[in-house]
């Protein structure tokens, strides 16, 4: 299967402090790809390096075999990646139509379509629809965030950190949206919480103090125990 | 009676005046993060501007359209070669863009020359009427028109177009709408040009209304601006204009009945508001 997205030795800096020291990986098409790891590892900054949102000081960043990293965030976005940030970027006085309005790079019959689509997947965006974003609980932010990263057809969609803070319930929530996502569009998320991203991930990587030390298919972590203690800290 | 009335007019027309210059300012600032001293240049370059049109041509009209068309070329000139270079710098915003005031203001006695330029309203400007033992100005309640006019308009930009929509949102996370596939800095372009465009506007109506135009009207009237931005809560736009409303209204009465306090009334002003609403009238908290 080919790459649709690869990594070559990344760094990154962020003002003095050096956070990416050598990520390497590559996202499948079609697949779910997790990044794992503890806090501070380099998760958030590898989904932002890839928006050009903290830009790759060395290394390379390939979208579909062409080379992103030296483009600006908004060309990075144009050219079918969506992203859900870790503290889901919602614009709090905007209701929850403009929110997606924003988003929405046309408003054709096919938009509309993927409108009705994605409010089916999350019925309370619709309840709220004329509510600003900023009264939303934390599920709805998450399930606003996703949503207007899913109204265009990207092909690939970075999701950072989605359960984070969510009532288990609402994981649960966001994560079947997820899964049903999957079908059309490839995946790499961020998560902390194992029991999600074993769920929902095909493949794994691990980054520990700003490199990719593992990876694999999800079922070899789900069967490793050592290897989840050693680099996640649980059993 | 008669000298309440009058006085609210000035004050509101008044506020009308330090409204298209705060405006701009406020857009700049919120959007973009950059805080323009040089706006107050932009001001006196389209007062100047349009009241040298309007001699020239003897239109009135065309002395407006000439200052907003100055306004936007300047804006453009300066967002690109002064502004680009710093931003995300607020040291080097203030330090360049305090040179670049200085820079527009002596350039205005190069063209110009050095003394204060006198400015008379059209015609069918000037003159008042009187409504019982009230007299009302013609040319103030023209402006305060053309600032009702300028506020609807950009204010039924922001609320029902997508351009306004962005705009908003940069206001409120720049970053995120970078993610969403938006140019942002062709969004700053023309908010910066717009603003600047609102600015000259401001000046060049503030011709007829003082009666005479001068080189450092800019830093006057840009002190007032920022003092609104403040009071009505940076990136605000209806907060820009409540608070010249209320700049403009305090002005007016405290000149005519505490004269000695008046010109601390803005800044009491600005002080009272920031103890209780440190965010502005209309500002987003953090």
């Amino acid at each position: 299967m080919s790459a649709q997205l690869k990594l070559n030795n990344v760094e990154t800096y962020i003002g003095q402090f050096h956070i990416l020291q050598g990520i390497s990986f590559e996202v499948r098409k079609g697949e779910v790809t997790v990044l794992l790891g503890r806090n501070g590892a380099g998760k958030t900054t590898t989904l932002r390096t890839i928006m050009g949102l903290n830009p790759a000081s060395k290394g390379q960043v390939q979208f579909n075999g062409e080379d992103i990293h030296s483009l600006p965030t908004y060309q990075i976005a144009q050219k079918g990646i969506g992203y859900v940030p870790e503290d889901q970027g919602i614009f709090a006085q905007l209701t929850v139509e403009e929110n997606m309005k924003v988003a929405m790079k046309s408003d054709n019959d096919q938009t509309q379509a993927r409108l009705h689509y994605i409010l089916d997947l999350f019925p309370d965006l619709k309840t709220f629809w004329k509510k600003p974003g900023g009264l939303l609980s934390g599920g709805q932010k998450q399930m606003l965030s996703i949503a207007r990263a899913y109204i265009n057809e990207n092909e690939l969609l970075l999701i950072d950190e989605p359960s984070k803070g969510l009532a288990p319930i609402v994981v649960e929530k966001v994560m079947e949206s997820i899964m049903e996502m999957k079908e059309n569009t490839t995946i790499v998320l961020v998560e902390q919480n194992f029991m999600m991203a074993s769920t929902i991930g095909d493949r794994f990587y691990i980054i520990d103090d700003g490199k990719t030390v593992q990876s694999g298919e999800m079922q070899v972590l789900k069967d490793d125990q050592d290897m989840r203690r050693k680099y996640l800290g649980i059993a | 009676m008669e000298v309440f009335f009058n006085l609210a007019l000035n004050g509101l027309a008044t506020g009308m005046l330090i409204f298209l210059l705060a405006a701009g300012l406020t857009l700049i600032f919120g959007l973009m993060d950059v805080l323009n001293f040089a706006h107050g240049g932009l001001f006196a370059w389209g007062a100047y501007s349009g009241t040298w049109i309007y001699a020239t041509t003897g239109s009135f009209f065309i002395g407006i359209i000439g200052a907003i068309i100055t306004g936007l070329i300047l804006g453009m000139i300066t967002e690109r070669f002064i502004i680009k270079p710093v931003y995300g710098n607020h040291v080097q915003q203030i330090l360049i863009t305090l040179g670049l005031m200085l820079v527009l203001s002596e350039l205005l006695k190069v063209v110009w020359g050095p003394n204060q330029l006198s400015a008379v309203a059209p015609s069918f400007l000037q003159g008042s009427w009187e409504v019982g033992n009230i007299i009302i100005i013609k040319y103030r309640v023209f402006i305060i028109l053309v600032g009702l006019l300028v506020f609807l308009a950009v204010q039924y930009v922001l609320k029902n177009t997508k351009i306004g929509l962005v705009v908003r949102a940069g206001v409120m996370n720049k970053e995120m709408v970078q993610a969403l596939g938006i140019n942002i800095k062709k969004v700053f372009m023309l908010v910066f040009m717009i603003g600047a465009a609102m600015a000259a506007l401001g000046g060049v109506l503030l011709g007829p209304y003082s009666g005479v135009i001068h080189a450092e009207m800019g830093m006057e009237f840009a002190i007032l601006a920022f003092i609104v931005v403040v009071i009505g809560g940076m990136g605000s736009f209806p907060g820009s204009i409540l608070a010249a409303i209320l700049v403009g209204l305090s002005g007016s009465f405290m000149a005519y009945y505490v004269p000695d306090l008046a010109l601390a009334a803005n800044m009491l002003l600005m002080v009272v508001v920031l103890i209780f609403r440190p965010q502005g009238l209309f500002g987003m908290k953090g």
